[in-house]
């Protein structure tokens, strides 16, 4: 019933090394799934844009299958570079995004739509986000096809480990050094404007400070292993070994007062902690970490006015309806207008919650496409996440497991905070959807992460060929299918 | 308009069963149940029950709960990555033991390794034969044979 190589038959690429190894079954490098996936993705984008023309009662003309084919044109190009690239990477990861992205560009374009209209009425001139949004994603791709092509083994990224992790703590700092002109947004300091173009430079700094903190954690991986004191049957590591955690702890707690910014901050310690936890397999970390982070969050909510703020929000949005609450409690409105099937594309008004193109977007998704479309993308995020998560588990090097465990689970976390705070589940904290929410440092940030997640498992599929030394012991059979099950482990 | 909103959203769900489709596909082409052992519990089982060596197991260690199927191949032991059991043991070294398969026993062979490779309490210097049960201890590393 099972077969190893579905579906693709027909785009399937002639396998270069076909000519030996014919003991086994040649590994396949599954670029044909990943191009019927991408086309089905622009299939998908089109179809939306096209039921948002509709629903706004714009012309449907052909243009719009032109989008449709542009769109598929730019992510054809990452296709063909994966493709000579990083040849054996997972199909999925990449038609995933696709999706993901160009829902995003449609929403964001619906809600243009909306506030066009709102501007006639009221005669103020509101700037449009989608062209920039564009911009932003063909700039995002051509970063992408950067990182793929520079790092061709995700094994050199552990030679710039402290620099990296100089670097990304350089930039997670920097705004709070600027001046508050250059650098605050809204009330959050986690901005560099340079002119008309924004930046979050904190957005990079994750993804560096993962990759200096994987480094970081299998060059020192014994050091946390060290038992301490056994306390009520559990090992607990010793008090000098706490520094990593404690710095951790004390960077993100610096985030959160000097840049007002919850969201990274939780999200900064999270990678941190999950990190440590897949280095070590040691739930003391995780019990310790969130103990901190409890205390942390406490001592946050007793001295700063804007987490109380957020917090009073969060337990009774309806308290403050026209001020602070206004935001969560029109995106529950929008939730509730849905429902199970939603309005509709571009049938709904999700344009009433502020911030929908960014921070609501899925808020926006959730009216227009309701339960059941909102629950679809959410799948698509575990999917993504799940993808990485196995080229993770699959990658031989300790390295790459625990950058892409990070990478991963920093790419769901987003998703979590995000969606939490919108569904009202945590308190709010400014985040974007990943893909999917307008903003020009999240996309390419997260295109970034996207490009190593691909490296990684292109890495982990990839058969070993290079056993030149001894080819008797080279195994044949790619990582993917070598025969390596999991038990419990006996304890 | 209610057509298209529904049609819409079955797309959807149709993307995501079809990505999932690829993740089965994959899953069972990973665990090698059909593509590396093919008739592997009846065929073979029957034949020598009980007595032949079917997996390799790893007590202790950083990589305690591993199993690896044994199917004839050799099992190449030590830290180098293209190593079939790659350790992350400072006291492995970087191609330590080999376990090979002669005739119907499997047998252990230290490949020049900096401290040595240890059957039960032995220390191996030629090929031994490796009983079912018996731990091999590379480095902090413990593994046996099972049926």
């Amino acid at each position: 019933m099972a077969q190893p190589v579905s579906g693709d038959s027909a785009g399937q690429q002639p396998n270069p090394g076909a000519g030996h190894g014919a003991t086994t079954p040649e590994a396949p490098t599954r670029r044909g799934t990943e191009l019927v996936m991408l086309a089905f993705a622009a299939l998908l984008v089109t179809g939306a844009l096209m039921l948002v023309e509709a629903n706004q009662e714009q012309q449907l003309t052909a243009r719009i299958v032109y989008y449709g084919l542009a769109y598929l044109a730019l992510f054809a190009v990452a296709h063909v570079a994966v493709r000579r690239f990083a040849p054996y990477a997972d199909p999925l990861i990449l038609p995933c995004v696709a999706l993901l992205n160009g829902l995003g560009l449609v929403m964001i374009y619906r809600l243009d739509l909306a506030y066009d209209e709102r501007a006639i009425q009221t005669g103020r001139d509101i700037e449009d986000a989608v062209p920039k949004q564009i911009m932003w994603t063909a700039l995002a791709l051509v970063l992408f096809l950067v990182v793929l092509t520079v790092v061709k083994d995700h094994r050199t990224l552990t030679k710039y480990g402290y620099t990296f992790g100089l670097v990304g703590l350089g930039l997670l700092a920097l705004p709070a050094v600027l001046p508050a002109e250059f650098s605050e947004v809204n009330g959050a300091k986690v901005w560099v404007r340079l002119g008309s173009l924004s930046i979050q430079p904190g957005e990079f700094a994750k993804i560096l400070l993962m990759v200096f903190f994987a480094s970081f954690l299998v060059a020192k991986r014994d050091l946390f292993m060290a038992a301490g004191r056994r306390v009520l049957g559990i090992d607990l590591p010793r008090a000098r070994d706490l520094g990593p955690i404690l710095v951790a702890w004390a960077v993100s707690i610096a985030v959160l007062v000097a840049e007002k910014d919850l969201g990274s901050s939780l999200l900064f310690f999270g990678i941190v902690l999950v990190m440590l936890y897949v280095a070590t397999e040691r739930a003391v970390w995780v019990v310790a970490g969130l103990t901190l982070f409890a205390g942390g969050a406490f001592v946050a909510w007793s001295l700063f006015d804007h987490v109380r703020t957020r917090v009073d929000v969060w337990l009774d949005p309806f308290a403050d309806y026209e001020h602070g609450g206004f935001q969560i409690a029109q995106g529950l409105f929008g939730f509730a207008t849905g429902g199970v099937g939603g309005t509709g594309l571009g049938a709904g008004r999700p344009d009433v919650v502020p911030y929908a193109n960014s921070d609501f977007i899925t808020a926006a998704i959730g009216e227009e496409l309701g339960f059941i479309g909102l629950a679809a993308l959410l799948l698509v995020y575990t999917v993504l996440a799940m993808r990485g998560m196995r080229s993770a588990l699959a990658v031989r090097d300790t390295f790459g497991k625990l950058l892409g465990g990070g990478l991963s689970f920093a790419l769901i976390m987003q998703v979590f905070v995000v969606v939490g705070g919108v569904t009202k589940l945590i308190p709010l904290t400014g985040i974007t959807a990943p893909f999917m929410s307008a903003g020009g440092s999240s996309l390419l940030a997260n295109y970034i992460l996207v490009a190593l997640l691909l490296r990684i498992s292109d890495a982990a599929r990839r058969p070993t060929s290079s056993g030149g030394s001894k080819p008797r012991v080279a195994p044949k059979t790619p990582i993917a299918e070598a025969h390596t099950v999991m038990v419990e482990r006996p304890s | 308009m209610q057509l298209t909103r529904a049609g819409f959203l079955a797309l959807l769900w149709l993307f995501v069963l079809a990505a999932l489709r690829v993740v089965r596909s994959d899953l069972y082409a990973a665990s090698g149940l059909r593509v590396a052992m093919p008739g592997f519990r009846k065929g073979s089982a029957k034949k020598n029950r009980g007595k032949a060596a079917r997996q390799l197991v790893v007590t202790h260690g950083a990589l305690a709960g591993t199993r690896i199927a044994l199917d004839g191949r050799p099992i190449m032991i030590g830290r180098a990555d293209d190593s079939t059991l790659v350790l992350d043991d400072d006291y492995a070294s970087t191609r330590h033991a080999r376990i090979g398969l002669r005739g119907t026993d499997w047998y252990v062979e230290d490949l020049g390794s900096t401290n040595g490779t240890y059957l039960d309490r032995a220390k191996v210097t030629a090929p031994l034969r490796v009983p079912l049960g018996v731990p091999i201890r590379i480095g902090k590393t413990v593994i046996e044979l099972r049926s």
